[in-house]
């Protein structure tokens, strides 16, 4: 383990982005925080996390996949992916470290997208332990421990210094590139505030939230419950839980005209919106119930059934954040679940 | 900081359902933590015991809701209304979108709603419990040893501190005092976006779009919102987009929104509310209420039902559209 001041960390981001673009969680003029370019001047945030989770690094919210450029009768076909550099992402905490790994599920089997594979290859993970988490954290009911973030490289903060232990190998080859500011250290300070997490995390008011009720087989037995229509009765079928979502991966592709060609792009898309994945015999959800229960049976039952049991949500609390009408996957949980839900 | 308590109103929504006059309620309903209230629809007594909640947090404006509920119910649906939600209320029975009688609307005092992001800047994250004493809430932490105390004029939402009206403009009943239009500061902000340079109004929402999401929370949450369906839902329209393709296409329909529902927005902020992002929204249509304001005459969207808006009337004092440009000329 090697360890930080505090004091230096800004010539340790310095030190980073001379091979690098280092990204990290910085505050925006309306006091949220997201990933910015680190630059010289730049500072830190102290937020908990960011309004946006970090899955845009690697599944942007919108991204041009090629494009046609015509004249007269013929047809251009242009690649439009680019090189990419390396970069490094600071900061990223323990849940969304684990969105990563739901989301590579999705995009690197067979077929490989291979634009996420670019991005993903090119990333380095800089995790961070949180030492407060927030009322709305729930990461432990999907085995997540924010003492332990993975990535990378994991780190944790003090009041003073800023701890370092890598995991991979790409994480070993930065650390050792950024010898000369840290220092080797044991780990003590590590341990005692792993144990504070832990006392923490059994004080938080969503620590017994259980998964029982769900799961892959269990779409017969979940899909026509009647809680459905209270639960979505309010949704006002906005796309902010999807658009917060660590995990939500579904996207659009589109055609967008230039005139003498087409770019084609593909976007974010949201199973609320009236519009999602309509097809030539039109819109397969037609109702909000029906989008609303989508969403939830995705990430607890369709997903799990497909990858060996994962559930593809992890905890993060955005969208219990910020959902205009505070409905959410934990109240969902506790709904559908019954008894064992709580 | 209420001064209408959850039993009263629970006292009030029994009565109704139990004597007949209504067979459902919409109402706020309880969540996980003491701020995180969801409109909901109670059919008994029962349900209310349990779900109903009323608190400094219940924001949400119902009367969107009217044009949904009020056609999958049976009998009328009891509706409480803040002040400003009677003038969005109002408005939506102007354009017709819901049965007036369908709903028996129950207007309730609003002593202004707290802004959950704000408590949290003053009281640290992790929040155990909100207790509200007076014109203080009371916030107990997982990180304080000791309840943070905290006037509840400190945590108003930015439409709060803004308030127009304590007047209800549209009930079958009234609970609590009335009370008056207020002569508010809202238009403070716009002057102050008037006065900058272009370049500088431009830098300023530059910033402040550059984070939209395009979740559409705004408009969806946006009682003038009340389309069937949204050209920028509408997959054949030619301009329909699910993500800000661009920083033009960010612009794009927050403009297009703005100048949509001028004249029929009643300021009631909801689009600012929901934003995930922060974005202050209503600054956009507070433009356009001010400048009605000064081209038109004062005008209040919702005021009173069937009025007509300045941009669908026309009189001989209108200003002629040059006149308009060399004021804008000479504001530069």
């Amino acid at each position: 383990m090697r360890k930080c001041s505090l004091e230096k960390i800004n010539l340790l981001f310095k030190e980073i982005a001379k091979n690098a673009e280092l990204y990290l969680p910085q505050d925006q003029t309306d006091g949220s925080a997201a990933y910015k370019k680190w630059e010289e001047g730049s500072v830190w945030s102290n937020a908990l996390n960011t309004v946006r989770s970090p899955k845009d690094f690697f599944f942007p919210q919108t991204e041009d996949l090629m494009a046609f450029k015509t004249e007269g009768k013929n047809i251009e076909v242009i690649d439009t992916r680019k090189a990419l550099d390396d970069f490094v992402i600071f900061g990223v905490r323990a849940c969304d470290v684990k969105s990563f790994d739901i989301l590579d599920r999705v995009f690197l089997s067979e077929p490989v997208d291979s634009f996420y594979a670019l991005r993903r290859s090119h990333g380095v993970i800089i995790s961070l332990a949180c030492s407060k988490p927030s009322e709305t954290c729930f990461c432990k009911t999907f085995g997540i421990n924010p003492a332990e973030p993975t990535g990378d490289i994991s780190a944790w903060k003090t009041e003073t210094d800023i701890f370092f232990e890598s995991n991979t190998q790409k994480g070993k080859e930065l650390l050792e590139k950024l010898s000369a500011l840290t220092e080797e250290c044991d780990d003590t300070a590590v341990v005692d505030q792993k144990a504070k997490i832990d006392a923490i995390m059994q004080k938080l008011p969503l620590k017994d939230l259980k998964t029982d009720a769900f799961g892959g087989g269990k779409t017969g037995e979940l899909f026509n419950a009647p809680e459905w229509d209270e639960l979505s009765e309010a949704c006002l079928g906005c796309g902010t839980c999807t658009f917060v979502c660590p995990t939500c991966q579904c996207y659009d592709i589109k055609d967008f005209n230039t005139g003498n060609g087409v770019i084609r792009f593909r976007c974010w898309d949201s199973c609320m919106y009236s519009d999602f994945t309509k097809m030539a015999h039109g819109n397969n959800r037609l109702t909000q119930k029906e989008r609303f229960r989508q969403r939830f049976m995705h990430k607890l039952v369709y997903y799990p059934e497909n990858n060996d049991g994962l559930f593809s949500c992890v905890g993060c609390g955005r969208c219990l954040v910020k959902c205009p009408i505070s409905m959410n996957i934990v109240k969902v949980m506790k709904k559908i679940g019954g008894k064992k839900g709580e | 900081m209420q001064k209408i308590t959850r039993e009263q109103l629970i006292q009030k929504a029994s009565e109704l359902l139990e004597n007949g006059t209504v067979s459902a309620v919409l109402g706020w309903g309880i969540g996980e933590f003491d701020y995180d209230v969801t409109p909901t629809v109670f059919s008994t007594v029962e349900e209310l015991r349990n779900g109903f909640v009323f608190n400094d947090f219940c924001g949400a404006n119902f009367s969107k809701y009217l044009v949904k509920k009020t056609d999958k119910i049976e009998g009328k649906i009891l509706v409480f209304l803040k002040p400003c939600d009677t003038y969005s209320f109002n408005q939506l029975l102007t354009e017709h979108r819901f049965d007036r009688e369908k709903v028996y609307a129950v207007g309730i005092p609003c002593e202004g709603m707290a802004d959950i992001a704000k408590v949290k800047a003053i009281s640290g994250d992790g929040i155990a419990a909100i207790g509200s004493n007076g014109d203080k809430l009371t916030v107990t932490t997982l990180y304080a040893d000791e309840p943070v105390v905290i006037a509840a004029n400190d945590v108003l939402a930015e439409r709060c501190i803004n308030c127009k009206s304590k007047k209800h403009v549209a009930y079958d009943e009234l609970m609590g005092e009335e009370g008056e239009v207020i002569e508010s500061n809202r238009f403070d902000e716009v002057a102050r976006l008037e006065a900058m340079t272009a370049d500088e109004r431009f830098a300023f929402w530059q910033n402040e779009l550059s984070r939209c999401i395009r979740c559409n929370a705004c408009r969806d949450a946006c009682p003038a919102c009340t389309c069937e369906k949204c050209v920028f839902d509408n997959p054949n329209s030619g301009v329909e987009n699910k993500s800000p393709a661009n920083e033009f296409e960010e612009k794009l329909f927050h403009i297009i929104r703005a100048y949509h529902v001028a004249g029929r927005c009643t300021d009631c902020g909801e689009c600012s509310r929901v934003c995930p992002q922060n974005i202050p929204l209503h600054l956009l249509n507070r433009k356009f209420i001010k400048d009605m304001n000064d081209f038109y005459g004062e005008y209040q969207a919702g005021a009173e039902v069937g009025s007509r808006a300045p941009l669908v009337d026309y009189t001989t004092e209108d200003l002629e559209p040059g006149e308009v440009f060399d004021r804008r000329e000479n504001n530069a």
